[in-house]
């Protein structure tokens, strides 16, 4: 029997292509797919790229002054394997149909949006250590069941990325380790940086539930396989423990075990500070974006001098 | 901001003597040279190749997914070619 795709309702393949996805066989490029399905996925895959592309920033702004040589070889190892996420991502999302340079015109007008975790100054030596551990952390909490997306190329950058954010968790935690066993001015600046980027991590699942109104269909398409708070609160309860490990505090006084839910409790999120830094309000977004744009101009002569290049080996190639 | 934009490669790497060439994903390069240098940062970083192809996306070909079904239906009724379907004696040795 042939089952000719041109033949059918958009009902028919609508029901086809979600038949599929609960049975858990990918999505490939090529396979028919609704429009929606593809929108929402090229804005939460570009949004992803975006925030590994633009996430390298802060940490870069430490490489030069790492303390050891050992700390800055880390350093630029891990902003390294953030611009391959980027990569990795930016390749997944075009096989959607859009274009590179069209991705990051939405990124460079303001359009695209990226994590806002990327919007707050690295103020310590401390903080590298924080953002390893808290930052790099919340992203591997929402990123591993992502590895089982419903769409292949999506799916398969996710595994890859996985892989390597690992050592990029573990890389923080032990600068951490370092400052909390080193003198009370080190333990200071230790504690300072978790103060200032536990919050801001817990943000970085997004709204509660109740105000995630795209949930439901994102799961059904899984594209998304737990709900934020679920996420946020596997999160906290894995901090709570591992902070015990550094000697150091979680900055919510609310944190408290709770035996009946074999959770951790904690306490009330500052939504309008979120919301106030994803309308671009946040410490460093003028800055970040700023950053970004001018990396692009002051790449154009790279970019045209390499074209140049291979159009000048593809004549000597015809020559000979 | 119109640019020329530098073509797409799709990207095999080889992970050890022995092994195929495995599809890694694509990137933008000008030509087959950079591809292969970008390749080999953006996949290889942890020593995951010992061999790069790379090949221009529009030079692949691929077969549709829309036929999958009649595509592939001609190996559909031939259980024969696969050796469980010879019915033998246990006592046959060395088969
Ligand atoms: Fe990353
Ligand atoms: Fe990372």
């Amino acid at each position: 029997m042939r089952v000719n795709i041109h033949h059918m309702s958009v009902q028919d393949l609508e029901k086809i292509f979600q038949d599929k996805i609960d049975a858990d066989i990918r999505i490939e490029p090529k396979d028919w797919m609704p429009d929606a399905y593809r929108k929402t996925l090229i804005r939460q895959m570009s949004q992803h790229a975006h925030s590994e592309i633009v996430g390298m920033l802060p940490e870069a702004n430490w490489i030069t002054r790492a303390p050891t040589l050992r700390r800055k070889a880390t350093l630029i190892a891990k902003v390294q394997d953030e611009a391959g996420h980027g990569l990795y991502l930016y390749a997944a999302t075009e096989t959607l149909g859009a274009g590179r340079e069209e991705l990051l015109e939405q990124l460079h007008t303001g359009k695209a949006k990226y994590s806002s975790i990327f919007n707050y100054p690295t103020l310590t030596w401390a903080d590298m250590g924080a953002i390893g551990w808290l930052v790099d952390g919340a992203a591997i909490m929402n990123q591993v069941p992502l590895c089982r997306a419903s769409y292949g190329p999506y799916a398969r950058a996710m595994v890859r990325i996985c892989k390597e954010e690992s050592f990029h968790q573990r890389q923080g935690f032990e600068i951490l380790l370092t400052l909390s066993k080193g003198s009370a001015g080190q333990r200071r600046m230790c504690q300072d940086a978790i103060d200032r980027w536990w919050w801001p991590s817990v943000m970085m699942f997004g709204p509660n539930d109740d105000a995630s109104p795209h949930t439901a269909q994102s799961m059904q398409w899984k594209i998304k396989r737990f709900s934020n708070d679920e996420l946020r609160q596997r999160f906290v309860d894995i901090c709570a423990e591992q902070v015990k490990i550094l000697g150091m505090t979680i900055p919510d006084p609310d944190l408290k075990w709770n035996e009946q839910r074999q959770h951790y409790d904690f306490g009330a999120i500052d939504w309008d500070e979120f919301w106030n830094v994803v309308k671009g309000n946040g410490p460093c977004n003028k800055e970040r974006l700023a950053a970004r744009v001018r990396a692009h101009e002051e790449g154009a002569w790279v970019r045209e001098a390499a074209t140049a290049h291979a159009e000048k080996r593809e004549l000597k190639k015809d020559r000979a | 901001m119109a640019e020329n934009q530098w073509p797409l490669w799709e990207v095999f790497i080889r992970s050890k003597q022995g092994l195929d060439h495995k599809h890694a994903g694509s990137l933008h390069a000008a030509d087959a040279q950079m591809a292969i240098e970008n390749a080999r940062d953006v996949y290889t970083r942890r020593m995951e190749g010992v061999s790069i192809w790379v090949v221009e996306s529009k030079y692949v070909h691929a077969s549709s997914p829309d036929d999958a079904t009649s595509f592939y239906e001609p190996a559909n009724d031939k259980v024969y070619r696969h050796p469980t379907f010879y019915d033998l004696p246990d006592e046959l040795k060395h088969m």
